[in-house]
């Protein structure tokens, strides 16, 4: 009965009602959407510098690493990858001969790195494939000596355009240096335009004729995984393979976007929580009032013998359902708005720079755990629990006699 | 049988630096099934000294035993307790839930006291049927005239089958057709099952119908007639 009490309570003046229901609501829908759209963001930020250009795991010498100088390669990289091929997870390999050079046009020069690719094993790898611009080439379809693919924003610095000529000064291994003229066969744009300004694909083949490496040679391997393969796992038996080399994950390669990923959970908790506080501090200020207004009618209930604790957990009830009608409320509508954006994806036009500059794409897909929505109606009851203290202790100090003769 | 026995009763109330003696040294007796009315002008002591036996106010000095119980030994919850078992209440302004029907109204003390939901209902639709509410069982109390929400009032304060009941100045808001006719109710219920009624009043139709009538002024007993 105590509850039929309380829920019938929370009717009782339902403008009132309606009002800090709503007020729940709109607080929660703009805290969960906004948090599916980090999350969502942080996940396709992870999903494409993966899909893009790091891949889930990558392996180098270690000196290749802290030089990045071309002589700390990998030999017999082409046994190495069918080795790597053979372990169970492992979805696709591409061994990449990979030199650090100057990139010029007649207009200006700037550092890049060269990767010489086997284009048919990249695609299984990377999507740069996917990323050539319409009326902008194409993926090493075009025949042509020393072809190259450059990214928009490379072009454009460059002052560069498709079938133009582009100048590439790197080392050979004799530690020469060479000037070779590439042609742009494509261009292509990912939503990182840090990596984009930085990276020039061209032919291993071509690549190992110009510098004099042979093509069993590469200064990097990425790997692509499947779905539900352990990542860490695979990265030991790689290791097992061959102590001497470094395999790294995204998480090594990348660590403050593992970082940022790791901690969106937090993060979004933290965010829910300042909403919840805030929502509850209106939620208190209305319980006070209805304990205010209703100071006969708990005078009454002491007298005939409502124990204090019941005439608490009346008011504890009656916010707690206050709290949870605008939480359902607020979540059915986030869920479905994130169902749709999920699906149809948010474009932040205008913010393109600033978003690609950290390595996120403009269209956002929003997503949310169904464990966040757990974790939420917890936190909500709990906010009700709390919301409702000192409401509650303010109508334990009533004395009867003086609550039955108030006007309330 | 005497089931109220006030000892020496003294209320003072301080009212900044004025005190207020409210109540000054009543002795009072009551027997099972008396149908009393506590008169006085107002200030003179009288709901004061029916808070005081209904467990509501505590006095300042002296003893109210209620069936062998002093109950100015019990603690806050116990006589919350107490209060829930043994007294039935009725005020003026007839405070029913105004959520819950005059069913649930009445329900709601057995609820307090553990009865079985059956039991409840039962009970709940007897006393309406004998306050002559039994066709409104499921109206709100903002459905009911005055009289009607006081006739529920009474019910409540019977549910819980207590040893007396309390009613402080119930006929002060209805008209002359709803007192006569609650009245009517209460004498029917004293006389036919011995249930034990205590009033506060100013209305000359509930002195009238009360068979003791004691007079207050000034915290004291003026006079005390049995008729």
């Amino acid at each position: 009965m105590l509850l039929s009490i309380a829920w019938k309570n929370v009717w009782r003046n339902k403008l009132r009602s309606l009002i800090v229901i709503i007020a729940i609501s709109l607080g929660l829908v703009g805290g969960i959407f906004s948090a599916a759209v980090m999350k969502g963001a942080a996940k396709d930020g992870v999903r494409g510098m993966i899909d893009n250009y790091i891949s889930e795991i990558q392996i180098h010498q270690p000196l290749f690493k802290l030089n990045n100088e071309t002589k700390y390669h990998i030999k017999n990289s082409n046994e190495f990858e069918k080795n790597i091929k053979n372990i169970e997870g492992v979805k696709s390999v591409s061994s990449r001969l990979k030199v650090t050079g100057m990139a010029s046009s007649a207009n200006s020069a700037v550092g890049v790195s060269i990767n010489g690719i086997n284009p048919e094993q990249e695609k299984l790898v990377t999507t740069i494939y996917k990323n050539i611009l319409d009326s902008s080439g194409t993926y090493f379809e075009t025949k042509s000596r020393n072809p190259a693919i450059i990214s928009k924003r490379l072009a454009e610095k460059l002052k560069l355009r498709l079938r133009s000529k582009i100048i590439l000064t790197f080392p050979t291994s004799d530690g020469s240096q060479i000037e070779t003229a590439f042609k742009i066969i494509g261009v292509f744009k990912t939503t990182n335009s840090t990596y984009d300004k930085l990276n020039i694909y061209v032919n291993k083949s071509d690549l190992a004729r110009l510098t004099g490496y042979s093509e069993d040679v590469s200064q990097e391997i990425a790997i692509r995984i499947n779905k539900e393969a352990s990542i860490d796992s695979i990265k030991s038996k790689i290791s097992k393979n061959d102590s001497t080399l470094l395999v790294e994950t995204w998480k090594d390669l990348v660590p403050t976007l593992a970082m940022s990923s790791g901690i969106m959970d937090q993060m979004i908790l933290v965010f829910l929580i300042i909403i919840l506080m805030a929502l509850g501090f209106g939620i208190v200020n209305t319980m006070l009032m209805v304990v205010l207004e209703r100071i006969k009618e708990i005078g009454m209930l002491m007298a005939v013998g409502m124990s204090k604790i019941r005439i608490f957990f009346m008011i504890m009830f009656e916010t707690i359902f206050l709290s949870l009608v605008g939480g359902v409320i607020g979540m059915s509508i986030s869920a479905v708005l994130i169902g749709y954006y999920n699906i149809n994806g948010i474009t932040f036009s205008g913010l393109d720079e600033a978003f690609e500059k950290f390595g996120y794409p403009t269209t956002i897909y929003p997503e949310l755990e169904p464990t966040v929505y757990f974790t939420l109606s917890f936190l909500i009851i709990l906010t009700g629990i709390i919301a409702s203290i000192y409401p509650a202790r303010k109508a334990l100090k009533l004395n009867p006699v003086e609550a039955l003769r108030s006007d309330a | 049988m005497k089931i109220i026995e006030v000892k020496n009763l003294n209320k003072i109330y301080h009212e900044g630096e004025i005190n207020v003696h409210a109540v000054r040294g009543i002795d009072l007796v009551i027997e099972q099934g008396e149908f009393t009315a506590i008169v006085g002008p107002s200030g003179s002591g009288k709901t004061t000294l029916l808070n005081m036996i209904g467990g509501l106010d505590n006095p300042t000095e002296g003893e109210i035993v209620i069936d062998e119980i002093n109950i100015g030994n019990l603690k806050s919850s116990q006589l919350t307790d107490f209060r829930m078992k043994n007294i039935g209440f009725v005020f003026q302004a007839y405070n029913l839930i105004p959520v819950l029907t005059a069913k649930e109204n009445v329900e709601f003390i057995m609820h307090l006291q553990g009865k079985s939901k059956k039991e409840r209902a039962d009970r709940a639709i007897q006393l309406l049927e004998e306050v002559g509410l039994g066709e409104r069982v499921n109206s709100r109390p903002s459905k009911l005239s005055g009289g009607q929400q006081q006739r529920v009032a009474v019910a409540r304060a019977l549910a819980s089958k207590p040893k007396f009941i309390l009613a402080d100045e119930p006929t002060a808001n209805l008209d002359s057709e709803s007192t006569a006719n609650l009245l009517d109710i209460m004498e029917k219920l004293n006389r036919e099952e011995n249930i034990t009624f205590i009033f506060s009043t100013h209305d000359a139709r509930v002195v009238n119908k009360a068979r003791r009538v004691i007079t207050i002024d000034d915290g004291k007993i003026m006079s005390d007639i049995t008729k």
